[in-house]
């Protein structure tokens, strides 16, 4: 193929190349020495980490430019999590959206399925009963723990605390197994839907309850034990990950980064739903604005919450969990049968033996879905990640036209860089760990 | 899967199969690779109370190069699918490959644009795990089946040879719940479990 007339190059040379983020070099070998003079004074590494990396709190990856070992330039690639959960709720009915949404942030699965059925019943301009809401608040409540529990744990894992990894998880144990007593399930429980929750709690759910809270209020100092004091947890969490008020303001970062900084934003206080303006709780927050701030914020809303679900507790009064409108409340009571939960007998009795119009009104309800009028609502919440709503537009039909959600992990990654940038590899780590992302609900 | 292929023809390695297999399904070392819901319990698998190192699993490596066991803990995405064939790729054989929860083993719910409808459509699959996601006793569990089909795996193409026969005749490997297989009341006539460490 080659003629001899052709200039001869060499194919060991090395090349480079223009970019908007400077000069990039190809090398594939070559003589050593006048690599170094094309090279001279640009030190600087691109390293790739991720999206499989033990510390980068789940598929996230980071493109870290370095010079030395400080960071210049931190990029985050997502979206190897990318579910399509949004698109796949248009082609369910609304009750079915919620099995979809509860997988979206998997830490926080209750407080999905609350952001979702507040903006459904606000579209049907429907009211939950009292009992409803309060169950709704105990749960997720509950969830908040486990939620920062986890945020404990995997945060020291990454940071090579594996005792505080260790005790993370067994504490959250102690939630997982009160919510499967609840809800019937450990994770994704979609139990909260649109006009309510599905069932009411259990027989003996209070004793259940009081018991963990007086476990809970027992072990949670040992954190304070464990890491607040120790000299290398604070050395590698304190003034590492700096994000001021203004930076958390600019980027729209919520949750505890937020109240990090000294602002004490929580939608319970600040626009309270499900009544949270009944209970009494403080914001804690810090101003240092930094990783151990946070950390420290994490192990306060612990305490608050427990806190909140006494008061629930208290709140809970007899009553429907679910709304009495039969054109949109699940037509049968569940039950556990032979087979597991189920409709309950009496209902199946009358759908087929005694009333032909409730088997017709059954049928309609749970293949077809209410409907729900033309419009467009967002109603955010406090999710333990910060502000969560979800927007949901209907066209008046038995199937959501759009379902977008505002995760928090979504907009408060984009304060990484800021919080990173400048700062050592090592305290990246602690700066994702402290943003506490979960990529389930990032990606979606 | 490893030097035995090498073997020539005409040994047979009976004994040696038992303690080859028995090394390798008792220092299974999975990979660190959790994407979902399941990476959250497979975790909890490995902290106190449902502790894995019981197994001699705990130490989840970071390294694909130094992990013999992927567990793919979550749905695999078409974006993720690249990475997770070259992890696989990384690791050394002999190498397994634990599907837990359906996501992984069929795409589950995700019937979608975004989701690979199953894992084995990248990486071969040895263990197929329900659940969504799965308890950890159910992924202890599947670990344990892994651990006895391990147990009974041929060490070379010789034995390949007579266990592909005794396939050929209807034998089938009888993978015990491990409830059943390590539960503590064992009626008479019942099946023994035939590898008990």
């Amino acid at each position: 193929m080659s003629t001899t007339d052709e200039p001869r190059t060499d194919p060991y040379a090395a090349s480079s190349r223009e970019t908007t983020e400077g000069r990039v070099y190809t090398v594939t070998g070559g003589d050593w020495d006048e690599m170094i003079d094309q090279t001279a004074g640009d030190e600087r590494i691109v390293i790739n980490m991720g999206p499989q990396h033990p510390s980068t709190h789940g598929v996230l990856r980071l493109v870290l430019e370095l010079s030395g070992e400080t960071v210049t330039d931190a990029r985050l690639v997502i979206g190897y999590l990318h579910t399509g959960i949004e698109k796949n709720c248009e082609y369910r009915t609304w009750t079915q959206g919620v099995t979809f949404v509860t997988r979206m942030d998997y830490l926080a699965p209750l407080f999905n399925e609350t952001a979702y059925c507040l903006s459904t019943e606000r579209l049907l301009g429907i009211e939950v009963p009292q009992r409803a809401e309060t169950i709704r608040v105990l749960l997720m409540e509950i969830n908040r723990i486990g939620s920062h529990l986890v945020a404990l744990a995997t945060g020291g894992m990454e940071l090579g605390a594996l005792t505080g990894m260790t005790n993370g998880f067994r504490e959250r144990e102690e939630v997982l197994h009160l919510l499967e007593f609840l809800t019937g399930l450990r994770m994704n429980h979609a139990f909260i839907r649109p006009g309510g929750v599905v069932q009411d709690l259990p027989t003996g759910h209070e004793e259940r309850i009081r018991a963990f809270i007086k476990v809970m209020r027992e072990r949670l100092p040992g954190f304070h034990k464990l890491l607040t004091g120790n000299r290398i947890w604070r050395q590698r969490l304190e003034g590492v990950g700096y994000l001021p008020l203004d930076g958390c303001l600019a980027l729209g970062v919520t949750g505890p980064i937020l109240r990090s900084a000294g602002l004490a934003w929580d939608l319970r206080q600040v626009d309270p739903y499900l009544g949270y303006e009944h209970y009494d709780f403080e914001v804690p927050t810090d101003t240092a604005a930094d990783s151990f701030a946070r950390y420290l914020l994490r192990v306060e809303e612990m305490s608050e919450s427990l806190k909140i679900i006494e008061q629930a507790l208290d709140r809970l009064e007899p009553g429907p969990v679910m709304v009495e409108d039969a054109k949109i409340a699940w037509p049968a009571r569940l039950s556990i049968g032979a087979d597991g939960m189920g409709n309950s007998l009496e209902h199946v009795r009358k759908i087929m033996g005694q009333s032909m119009e409730s088997l017709i009104h059954h049928f309609k309800l749970v293949t077809e879905g209410f409907k729900v009028p033309p419009g467009q609502a967002y109603v955010p919440i406090e999710s333990p990640r910060g502000e969560m709503g979800a927007h949901l537009v209907s066209d008046g039909g038995t199937r959501p036209l759009r379902v977008h959600f505002r995760d928090p992990s979504f907009v408060n990654l984009q304060a990484a860089p800021a919080m990173s940038e400048g700062g050592m590899v090592s305290d990246v780590i602690a700066a994702l760990a402290s943003l506490d992302p979960v990529m389930g609900g990032c990606d979606r | 899967m490893g030097l035995e292929e090498k073997l020539p023809n005409g040994i047979v390695l009976a004994s040696v199969e038992s303690l080859v297999n028995w090394t390798r399904k008792a220092s299974l070392w999975p990979a660190t690779f959790g994407l979902a819901c399941c990476a959250i319990e497979m975790m909890t698998s490995g902290a106190p109370r449902y502790d894995l190192g019981r197994f001699g699993m705990e130490v989840f490596r970071p390294s694909p190069r130094q992990a013999d066991l992927m567990i793919v803990a979550g749905r695999v995405t078409n974006k993720m699918a690249p990475v997770l064939r070259q992890i696989y790729d990384q690791m050394a054989e002999p190498r397994w490959v634990l599907a837990m929860g359906v996501c992984a083993s069929s795409g589950g719910m995700f019937n979608n644009y975004a989701v690979v409808q199953g894992v084995d459509h990248v990486v071969p699959v040895d263990m197929y795990l329900p659940g969504c996601p799965p308890r950890p006793e159910m992924l202890i569990d599947a670990i344990l089946k892994l651990h006895q089909k391990i147990q009974e795996e041929p060490l070379g193409p010789v034995r390949a040879e007579l266990a592909a026969e005794r396939r050929a005749q209807g034998e089938k490997l009888e993978l015990l719940p491990s409830s059943v297989k390590y539960g503590k009341t064992k009626k008479s006539g019942e099946v023994q479990a035939e590898h008990v460490w």
